[in-house]
């Protein structure tokens, strides 16, 4: 190990999304001063140099530049091979990649060319008493959190976006250094991008859940919910009042009805008795949003907001909107 | 009874025209590779130490899987392939195997030896391709686009590399005209159309078909086929290579979430000045935007 820790310093991140890689910044400096040693951020494509700056600005120690025509397009060879060309030239000891879908398949790419370990979608960061770095990650369908680490380096782990937070801006100076790597053709090539709105998914498979119950006086109302739902990428679930009694849907969640279990639930104007709770227990985070402040729904919320939906929703959805649009 | 003798005339000359044929139109060849994972709505936890217990968990065929195995009977159904199921596990996995087969599958291969408990998905990937290797000639290879129950997608990627063929990731069309492969792909905000050739990997979402469910007398046929099963040895692969001692990541512990709510009031003068702390609250957590 401790050979390992000598022949591999510094933290390096990279993403191909922008946002991504200034949050990986603000980790991976985290990680470097725990080590003591120096964070960079990797920047591939062509025409790029005048980027780094900013991500000095956010972080980076040092700004890894590979500028060549093959990595104007995101094409996983051009890619992959650069980073595994720069890694096995400077050895870095901890890689942070984001973890988007491309951003996975280049970073277990690379670990495979690497011969090494890579944790995705990490939410849990740290470095323990021997210097590795400890990666944990939500397992058997949320159902546990593993904590892995790494024998081989570098250790590679990807991040999904808005686990971690970006640093405030400072001007600040950094180093860039050119590498000029032999790059692999593409084997795939691109024909077609069609760009897609949120698509319409299952309730169970929604990662967003925003509910409404009897606290909506008329079906129209749900357009606020609607809304909401639109901004934070989520689906509108219901009551079963609604369904059964008033008759406005046809399926709702709870214990008769479906099960969900999304990272976000926000309800509104729901009581929470006993069978709505049942199916949606198990979320992430519990918002709650009722101007009853005995509602048996705050005891099990996250956040609890005693008013009136009608104010806070659309409010609320105007506050996404705004934070959202970076 | 005069048709079945009619009948079985036919199946030979038309056997007879398949070898005819089969000189110098060779089969297309998919090999899928299948997961026996755990059902993860049976896992459970010791509410007291949030160890998971996952014994009597059922164990079963990773769905995703069989979304590839669908898809490539869809191929043989529409012009003709030879389908080869592979798992590689530590314990007996034939009954995912036999499932395989009665969908449709024509031949299937296990790697079974207890030795490779506890490896990650470096030497998971190194045992498939080496079975890939022994099996020999192929043209397509599908996987799941992750398994359900540790969900890390890293396998299919692994594998591509290692047989140094094209990868294309989270298919959900797949088309298939001689030896070129074009995949509608779903990334986070749009889909991408790819061209690559064969042989190639790749792996498939829910999306791209309903898999089939098998009837009762392919389920019955299933279970007399042959399954080939190899050990580590019967691939040359020596023990220290696989399990704990052969991967890279190592499992410290595996907890249940802690499931405490953090009931935080949010109180504000207006319910602008709630939402923007809400909006905030959010946003640090994680759980909103795509």
């Amino acid at each position: 190990m401790k050979a390992l820790s000598e022949q591999h310093k510094g933290v390096w991140v990279f993403s191909e999304n922008k946002e991504l890689m200034l949050e990986l910044l603000g980790k991976g400096k985290e990680l470097a001063e725990n080590l003591k040693t120096e964070l960079a951020a990797i920047l591939l494509g062509h025409n790029v140099k005048d980027k780094a700056d900013e991500l000095f600005g956010y972080g980076a120690n040092k700004v890894y530049l590979i500028d060549n025509p093959l990595l104007e397009k995101p094409l996983a060879e051009p890619y992959v091979s650069a980073l595994t060309n720069l890694a096995k030239q400077y050895k870095p000891d901890i890689f942070l990649v984001g973890s988007t879908r491309k951003g996975k398949e280049l970073a277990s790419r690379t670990a495979q060319r690497l011969e090494t370990g890579c944790v995705p979608d990490c939410t849990y960061l740290s470095i323990d008493a021997n210097k590795r770095l400890l990666m944990g990650r939500v397992v058997y369908g949320g159902n546990a959190v593993a904590t892995h680490f790494c024998k081989t380096r570098p250790q590679i782990a990807t991040v999904p976006q808005r686990v971690f937070e970006k640093l405030p801006y400072k001007e600040r100076k950094g180093e860039v250094v050119k590498f000029d790597a032999k790059l692999e053709e593409p084997k795939t090539e691109i024909l077609n991008v069609k760009n897609i709105e949120a698509a319409k998914v299952k309730i169970e498979e929604a990662k967003v859940v925003v509910a409404g119950g009897r606290g909506l006086e008329k079906k129209e109302d749900f357009a606020i919910l609607d809304e909401l739902a639109k901004i934070i990428g989520g689906q509108v679930a219901y009551t079963r009042p609604l369904c059964e009694d008033r008759k406005w849907f046809t399926d709702w969640v709870g214990l008769s009805g479906h099960y969900i279990k999304p990272s976000l639930y926000v309800g509104c104007g729901i009581s929470g008795v006993i069978q709505h709770v049942a199916g949606i227990r198990d979320s992430q985070i519990i918002v709650a949003i009722n101007k009853d402040p005995e509602a048996p729904i705050f005891e099990i919320a996250d956040y609890k907001i005693i008013g009136d939906l009608y104010e806070i929703i659309p409010a609320l959805a105007e506050a996404l909107k705004k934070h959202l649009k970076t | 009874m005069q048709l079945p003798k009619l009948l079985i005339c036919f199946l030979l000359v038309s056997n007879e025209y398949k070898l005819v044929f089969e000189g110098d139109l060779r089969l297309l060849k998919i090999i899928i590779c299948v997961k026996q994972a755990l059902d993860v709505t049976q896992i459970k936890a010791d509410p007291s130490t949030r160890q998971i217990i996952t014994v009597d968990a059922k164990r079963k065929i990773s769905d995703f899987d069989k979304n590839a195995i669908e898809e490539a009977l869809r191929i043989k159904e529409t012009q003709g392939a030879e389908v080869t199921a592979l798992t590689v596990s530590s314990e007996d996995a034939k009954m995912i195997l036999r499932e395989a087969l009665a969908m449709g599958a024509d031949k299937a291969y296990m790697v079974s030896d207890p030795p490779f408990e506890g490896s990650d998905t470096l030497v998971t990937s190194y045992i498939l391709a080496e079975a890939i290797k022994k099996i020999g000639e192929f043209d397509l290879i599908l996987c799941g686009e992750a398994s359900v129950d540790s969900y890390s997608a890293q396998v299919g990627s692994r594998l591509a590399e290692r047989l140094e063929i094209p990868l294309v990731a989270y298919a959900r069309k797949l088309g298939i005209e001689g030896n070129i492969l074009t995949v509608e792909r779903t990334l986070e905000d749009c889909y991408e159309t790819v061209k690559a050739k064969t042989p190639a990997l790749v792996t498939v979402t829910a999306e791209i078909n309903t898999p089939r469910i098998p009837s009762l007398m392919a389920i019955m046929k299933a279970s007399k086929k042959e399954i080939v099963t190899w050990t580590l040895q019967d691939l040359s692969i020596s023990k220290e290579k696989v399990g704990k001692t052969g991967s890279a990541i190592q499992i410290t512990e595996v907890l249940a979430p802690k499931v405490e709510r953090k009931k935080i009031v949010i109180k504000g003068e207006t319910a602008a000045e709630i939402a923007e702390q809400l909006a905030k609250a959010l946003i640090k957590e994680g759980v909103v935007g795509r």
